[in-house]
């Protein structure tokens, strides 16, 4: 559905996309994640074709993302971070200008959104709130039977509430085994209820890409008694945080720990946010 | 169909519904044949991933307590929950005879034996 290899990109600035390379398949939702600034936006930006990839290759539907662009995006739902509307128009104009790009163009569904979210089409967008402009930028994505939806922080700067709500909608979106979503975000609660896959990157680079539970799995986080912190052990912590009465650190070993005493750390399962927050730290 | 998630837990979630549906399949609360939501609709019903979900039909496919009928769903499988009872059954009988034997052992009467089975029965 969509597989990235080895894709790099270099700004003038500086600042680098490296070699990163992922798969998702049909039918599954993947979390893209990482710190501000890692490199989210430009991913996904990539992808659509907004920006000039340096080497690898994009396949979305196994088509190369250039060559067959305007049958692909025709095939994606596309949520942006910001407002791209025209602030001045109402939404039902806006909407006379976005169906003619699309082929599967569906009024009834989009109508049946905008009822759903409680929006009055013949409200100008300059007037919405941040979520009314969330739905509506949703309502729009979702309205052309799209088999792939990309999202770039659709849930970022919205209440618990209303994320909870998007999250209903994107569980709708796939009862139908066909569509994947693909969203990047940095608020990992939201993820660590629905995606099935989480891709991780860092200052441009992958950490991984792996199911989630497999990460759940893998990660823990250990707390204890400064006293057992040898040498040894802080070199498998993959990051940590010390006080003078205890420390804490991350792990993606369990069993090399295993001959530490039990009555001294306490192990727990790792957040995503444990994870970023303690990777992070090591780079 | 109940099944009921904890996030404190420290079993993996697939685990915990893994239990809960092969629990009530024992327990006769799912009827042979019966159908259970898809994957797609349990996980959105305890909002969690369809990965997860999956594993947990998978794992109870595998061990044959569930079937998948291609294009029609998932259902309580219908031949092997008299088996698995019975396996059950032959495993309590075993821990009953180690338990008679190491009481007559000990010199404990049929009695003793009853009391103290009476006592954690109730308290659990």
């Amino acid at each position: 559905m969509l597989e990235i290899k080895n894709l790099s990109k270099k700004y003038k600035e500086g600042f680098e996309i490296k070699d990163i390379s992922f798969k998702l398949d049909k039918g599954y939702i993947m979390g893209f994640i990482g710190p501000n600034g890692s490199g989210k936006t430009t991913t996904i930006k990539l992808i659509m074709n907004l920006l000039k990839k340096d080497s690898g290759s994009i396949k979305v539907f196994g088509l190369d993302h250039i060559q067959h662009e305007k049958e692909i995006k025709d095939r994606i739902g596309f949520v942006y971070d910001e407002s791209h509307f025209y602030e001045d128009m109402t939404m039902r104009q806006m909407r006379s200008i976005v169906e003619p790009f699309y082929s599967k163009w569906d009024s009834e569904i989009f109508n049946d959104y905008m009822k759903k979210f409680d929006l009055n089409p013949d409200l100008k967008i300059k007037k919405l709130s941040k979520g009314m402009k969330m739905k509506y930028s949703l309502a729009l994505a979702l309205s052309h039977n799209a088999e792939l939806i990309i999202m770039d922080e659709p849930t970022s700067g919205l209440d618990p509430i209303f994320r909870r709500e998007i999250l209903d909608i994107l569980y709708s979106i796939i009862q139908d085994e066909n569509v994947s979503i693909f969203f990047s975000t940095h608020i990992t609660t939201d993820l660590e209820k629905i995606a099935d896959y989480i891709t991780y990157i860092n200052d441009g680079s992958l950490v991984f890409s792996l199911s989630k539970d497999e990460v759940m799995e893998k990660y823990h986080i250990i707390k204890g008694d400064p006293d057992v912190l040898s040498q040894n052990l802080r070199n498998n912590l993959l990051g940590i945080r010390e006080t003078k009465i205890a420390f804490e650190g991350l792990i993606d070993d369990i069993n090399s720990i295993k001959e530490l005493p039990k009555e001294s750390i306490i192990i727990e399962k790792a957040s995503l946010e444990d994870i970023m927050y303690y990777t992070k730290k090591v780079n | 169909m109940r099944i009921l998630i904890s996030n404190s837990s420290e079993d993996p979630i697939y685990t915990q519904i893994y239990n809960q549906v092969k629990t009530s399949i024992l327990k006769g609360d799912l009827d042979q044949g019966e159908a259970l939501p898809s994957i797609r609709a349990l996980a959105k019903d305890l909002h969690i991933s369809v990965i997860t979900t999956k594993r947990a039909y998978d794992e109870l496919e595998k061990d044959g307590f569930l079937e998948t009928i291609q294009g029609k769903g998932t259902f309580v499988a219908i031949q092997n929950i008299e088996l698995v009872k019975e396996q059950k059954l032959k495993m309590i009988e075993d821990l009953l005879n180690l338990v008679v034997m190491e009481s007559k052992s000990l010199g404990l009467d049929y009695k003793e034996i009853i009391e103290m089975l009476t006592i954690l029965y109730r308290e659990d």
